[in-house]
């Protein structure tokens, strides 16, 4: 028996913020939505009916007037709810397939190699089961690449009246009409500036491209564009990460909420951000070595003194313990905090990321004692049972004031017990 | 009132011991031989699976389903809602609880309290099915 051609399903959540912010709201249903970056900054994520009228970016205190007029409606970012629906339809997803990559919190490649059967009614079966589940609309893509799969769902989310919302260009003919109708900027990995380039070599539409020569495009871009062009001919060069590969490096950043001129509460902003990393960390089974704590002030209002400063740490040996790496990180920020300048954002980056076990530097060295794992253990599952922030150390605050502006925010209601979804039986 | 004893379930996260046994040193436990799994009220009510979610019910019109305000509800998404089924279900994009009765090729949202009416679905409205409540949580503590 011959192996089977590979083949990718590229599933994705069609405005997802937005989408989130109408499960518990059926009464926005048919109301245009915006959701908002943290510290209600600018416009991250629009539902389609909202897309006319707002830019992607666009700042909310000048877009408050447009809002008001269409009646669309804004939303303070509300991670917790979007990590929570995320995972439930990337749970529904990968239940229905043989592998599949979490590509971003939207974005699911799937193996559909093998698969019996039609792949499109299958397509829509994932998206009636997601539907069903979560009332969160997706769109598909299938295609033998993962490059063509993403042009394929492109291709689906573009033409969806005509589609269903599930597209498959496996067969060859449909895979050249979709590439011969696909802007080369619309390609996966084609930016602005490499669109310009390709355009004044008479590149202009995806088809341009996969017809190339690779070893040209190789020469005179790089093994990536080369890639790409292969991928977009229908030959496969790019399988499924491997999910499981931990990330070298931790980071936790925020801008605060208001400027700060004190140094405890910044203290406190720093203690609150390296309890967040520390909890990713022990979350990837790895240990760190080094950190960084950097604090800076604004960078863009002429008006404001300019301060940006960090410092690196080496921890005594590779950990994981909350306390000592807030104590490590407190202290740092004592040495670089200076008076008189108005900050606005700290960041916690952890490097030198270990397994435990894997290297021990000398015989000698220290390492982490073994009741410090235990202690480590017992926060982190007090944590998962009753809420993140339950138990932390003294220098983390409940209701900090330098916390972000969320004015619009929705409620967690699938992650606080008392911030549930009330239902009237009136 | 009766009720019935469950059997043993699969653990999961939460684990409630059936019966904690302790082996003394050097004796093997006679209980060791009988030991069950634990029970997980998570696993009974499916609360980890992406289709069921947890609704919290304000109001006295489902009193008669024994529905009363404060309830905590366990809402599965992923069946179709029959006739006789407590849903709840966005009506003209308002959220309700109540009972889902099929009348030949009419709807209608049922209250289980005398004191409110039927809700016959018109042309002109509205309504999804939300979601099929399947059980419900009370706190009886004594005030």
């Amino acid at each position: 028996m011959r192996t089977p051609e590979p083949t990718f399903a590229l599933v994705d959540c069609n405005s997802f913020y937005a989408s989130c912010e109408r499960v518990f709201r059926p009464d926005l249903a048919k109301t245009p939505i915006v959701v908002l970056s943290n510290n209600d900054g600018c416009v991250i994520a629009r539902s389609y009916d909202a897309k006319p009228f707002v830019k992607m970016g666009a700042p909310y205190f000048q877009i408050k007037d447009t809002l008001s007029q269409h009646g669309i409606k804004a939303f303070s970012s509300n991670y917790a709810l979007y990590g929570q629906m995320s995972e439930r339809v990337m749970t529904l997803i990968e239940s229905m397939v043989a592998g599949s990559e979490v590509y971003s919190i939207d974005e699911i490649f799937c193996d559909l190699t093998g698969q019996p059967g039609d792949l499109t009614t299958f397509g829509r079966s994932i998206r009636e089961r997601v539907m069903m589940a979560t009332s969160i609309p997706v769109g598909v893509g299938i295609a033998h690449t993962k490059t063509l799969a993403k042009l394929a769902n492109h291709t689906a989310k573009r033409l969806l009246q005509h589609t269903g919302g599930v597209v498959d260009i496996c067969d060859p003919f449909k895979r050249d009409w979709v590439l011969r109708n696909m802007a080369v900027s619309e390609v996966w990995g084609v930016g602005g500036r490499l669109t310009a380039h390709l355009q004044a070599m008479g590149i202009q539409s995806a088809m341009d491209l996969a017809k190339a020569d690779p070893v040209m495009l190789r020469a005179k871009f790089s093994v990536v564009l080369e890639r790409t062009a292969r991928e977009l001919a229908g030959v496969s060069c790019l399988a499924l990460d491997d999910p499981d590969s931990p990330k070298q490096e931790i980071c936790c950043s925020r801008m605060f909420g208001t400027r700060l001129t004190k140094l405890a509460p910044i203290k406190e902003a720093v203690a609150t951000y390296t309890a967040r990393a520390a909890e990713k960390l022990r979350a990837q089974g790895s240990l760190c070595k080094k950190m960084r704590i950097s604090i800076k002030t604004g960078m863009f209002n002429p008006d404001e003194a300019k301060y940006a400063n960090g410092v690196l740490i080496e921890l005594p040996y590779p950990t994981h313990d909350t306390l000592l790496m807030t104590n490590a990180a407190t202290y740092a920020v004592e040495r670089i905090f200076r008076d008189g300048y108005r900050y606005s954002k700290a960041e916690v980056l952890l490097l030198d990321l270990r397994q435990p076990g894997e290297y021990t530097d000398d015989l000698f060295a220290l390492t982490q004692p073994k009741r410090c794992e235990q202690l480590m253990n017992t926060l982190d599952s007090i944590n998962a049972r009753w809420g993140r922030g339950t138990l932390r150390a003294a220098t983390v605050p409940i209701a900090p004031d330098w916390g972000m502006r969320r004015e619009f925010m929705s409620q967690s209601y699938t992650t606080r017990m008392d911030q549930l979804w009330k239902v009237s039986a009136h | 009132m009766s009720f019935t004893i469950l059997g043993s379930l699969a653990s999961s996260t939460i684990p409630l011991p059936l019966f904690a046994c302790r082996v003394p040193a050097g004796f093997p436990s006679p209980a060791a031989d009988h030991f069950e799994k634990h029970i997980s009220l998570d696993e009974l009510f499916d609360i980890r699976a992406p289709h069921i979610y947890l609704v919290k019910i304000e109001g006295d019109s489902m009193n008669g389903a024994g529905l009363f305000t404060g309830d905590l509800v366990i809402v599965d998404r992923g069946r179709e809602a029959r006739h006789g089924d407590i849903v709840i279900a966005a009506l003209n994009g308002e959220p309700v609880c109540k009972r889902l009765h099929h009348k030949g090729r009419e709807l209608i949202l049922q209250s289980e309290n005398a004191a409110y009416p039927a809700r016959y679905i018109l042309e002109s409205d509205e309504m999804t099915i939300w979601g099929v409540v399947r059980y419900s949580v009370r706190d009886h503590a004594y005030a």
